[in-house]
């Protein structure tokens, strides 16, 4: 799939997103906003994957491990063919298996549950290592918040992927710049990311996050270390009102709020 | 005594922990509090913008959140160390074992949103295991007040207290059954309705549905003691074991699971010290599907009713 085509793929997905949000009165959508081209140029171009087989030993793996946006996973997976896209409207009711945060034995896609924050890139960093010990050709893929790089497990398994010398795995820093309850750099400011990776010997690419003609090339290039994408991004991506402002982190918005997204996102469709 | 029927108002917990931790930072200059990225749900805009430089932000690191909160008590000050219970607990346990019970370390470990107060973010974010993870260590106790008088007396104990302490809140609306001006006794349950067919055991959002169905056991005639335990360690023997002996048999219900938390306590002291029938109400050691925290505590047969229910068919099993 193109750009182009990736990019209308990622407005249809914002916008079930707002939507979806707003029926439920829940969710996280500033960084659900900021990650969703990437999740789209991941699932509808890059890793190879069955919806069909789901668990086919030689698909890609991709971890969501700020599994605080499963909404927009949910929403991604449906669409690729993983669960009926109806189903969306269960997110959250009682008993749906559509949780706040993406639950592996109940979703079809997702590889393993994440939610606290900081367990998703040493999993990935086992998944990668198994990879390398069995001789499967699968690459290994995992998504991560800024604030959630605070986590110090994050980076006990950077040093572990370099050490291992895992080309086969990839991470995605989702940098917008903003955490829960303040930017980035008014609470523990890790910024910039580049040269803490580098020294632990990872590579790293730098792209503008929410450009589709950048994502593709950075999530196919293929290193000879652990790569590292830092993916410049803004929370809140296509809604004027939620970018760059540290309140939309779990805010819903309200109906007048809803209406102005609503046609911003439709604008563009 | 038989306490009044619970007041319909109902209150965030959160907000008696604040305003009693701001009335003591005022006086008290070493107060200060940590967080993980926490200052919203831990209700701490107020003191962050009082006391900016008391209120230590780590990041979203509770690991490094809990060691920091020891480092400041062994500086002399008294860190309340806030952050959702289900990752203090859970994610720094260790630190919890090591830096502050086995150091002994004056830390107060505020744990927010406790039990499945966070519902539909699933079981990641229940914190239904922290009175079996922290009840084990020794020096720690474990406190689970049932309303906002308690909370407020117990944040007040805390503070005079010279010792590590957990404290486990929940942001779930909940009734004042004690009476306003209630001091909080460590190890101390509260009798809250006397009677002799059975007794209700319970603490933290539980207790006000322990006295609903009291009050419908009532309805029908039976009389059913109940009891707030908030104290979860060190647990009040004294208190079992009179109810042991006087009703008979005794039922339990907390927003834990049913494995290692209030009820498990209350029946290591029943089993030595006086055996009576007891029923364990809780999460019946699963991961709760997707649901708020009522629903899923009603969805678990701690609805005032099944409670009940449960109560009549322990008062049948009596010896
Ligand atoms: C271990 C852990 N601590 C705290 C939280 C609560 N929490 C959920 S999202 C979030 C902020 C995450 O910020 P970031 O990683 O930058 O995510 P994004 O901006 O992409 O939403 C926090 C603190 C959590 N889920 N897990
Ligand atoms: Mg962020």
């Amino acid at each position: 799939m193109q750009p182009n085509d990736l990019e209308r793929i990622a407005r249809q997905i914002r916008l079930r997103d707002l939507q979806a949000v707003v029926a439920a009165g829940a969710g996280h959508i500033g960084g659900e906003m900021s990650a969703i081209d990437i999740l789209t140029a991941l699932y509808f171009r890059v890793l190879r994957l069955d919806p069909q087989a789901p668990k086919d030993p030689n698909r890609d793996r991709f971890v969501l491990s700020k599994g605080h946006v499963a909404l927009a996973l949910y929403i991604t997976l449906a669409k690729r063919g993983f669960l009926p896209e109806e189903e969306i409207a269960t997110f959250l009711q009682p008993h749906s298996r559509l949780n706040g945060h993406p639950n592996c034995n109940k979703v079809p896609g997702v590889e393993t549950n994440t939610g606290p924050l900081g367990h998703g890139l040493p999993v990935a960093v086992g998944m990668a290592k198994a990879a390398q010990l069995t001789g499967a050709a699968y690459h290994t893929y995992v998504m991560t918040g800024d604030g959630e790089m605070q986590e110090g497990s994050n980076w006990e398994a950077i040093a572990s992927a370099a050490q291992f010398g895992l080309s086969n795995l990839t991470l995605i820093i989702d940098h917008n710049r903003f955490q829960q309850g303040a930017a980035l750099k008014d609470t523990n400011n890790l910024a910039p990311f580049r040269s803490k990776l580098e020294a632990f010997g990872w590579e790293v690419t730098e792209i503008d996050g929410n450009a589709m003609a950048e994502i593709v090339p950075a999530l196919e290039h293929r290193a000879a270390r652990p790569h590292c994408i830092v993916a410049h991004t803004n929370k809140g991506h296509g809604i004027s009102f939620m970018q760059d402002t540290v309140d939309w982190h779990h805010k819903v918005p309200n109906a007048e709020q809803f209406q102005i997204a609503l046609a911003e996102l439709s604008e563009t469709l | 005594m038989n306490a009044q029927t619970p007041s319909p108002k109902l209150h965030d917990c959160r907000d008696a922990f604040v305003a009693v931790l701001e009335r003591l930072a005022a006086e008290n200059p070493r107060i200060v509090t940590v967080v993980n990225d926490s200052v919203g749900s831990s209700k701490l805009g107020g003191f962050k913008s009082k006391w900016p430089e008391r209120l230590v932000n780590v990041g979203i690191a509770e690991q490094a959140m809990v060691g920091v909160g020891a480092g400041l008590a062994n500086g002399g000050l008294m860190p309340f160390v806030c952050g959702a219970a289900c990752f203090l607990t859970g994610r720094s346990l260790e630190q919890v074992k090591a830096d502050i019970a086995y150091s002994n370390a004056n830390v107060k470990l505020i744990g927010i949103s406790s039990g499945m107060a966070y519902g539909e973010l699933g079981p990641t974010h229940h914190s239904i295991e922290d009175f079996a993870w922290t009840r084990v260590l020794p020096n720690l106790p474990v406190i689970a007040p049932c309303d906002s008088v308690e909370t407020a007396a117990a944040v007040e104990w805390a503070a005079a207290y010279d010792g590590p302490v957990f404290l486990r809140l929940s942001r779930v609306g909940v009734p004042d059954l004690l009476p306003q001006g209630h001091r909080f006794e460590l190890g101390k349950a509260n009798l809250l309705r006397d009677g002799d067919a059975v007794t209700l055991i319970a603490n933290g959002t539980l207790t006000h549905r322990m006295m609903k169905a009291a009050d419908l056991l009532a309805a029908e005639g039976i009389e059913a003691r109940v009891l707030n335990m908030a104290t979860v360690r060190p647990i009040d023997a004294e208190a079992i074991v009179a109810a042991a002996r006087d009703t008979g048999a005794i039922l339990t219900a907390e927003e834990h699971s049913v494995y290692g938390g209030l009820g498990s306590a209350i029946a290591e002291v029943v089993v030595d010290r006086a055996p009576v029938p007891m029923k364990l109400l809780g999460v019946p050691g699963i991961f709760a599907p997707t649901g708020s925290a009522e629903f899923l505590l009603d969805e678990f047969g701690m609805s005032p009713a099944a409670v009940a229910e449960s109560a009549k068919a322990l008062i049948a099993r009596k010896h």
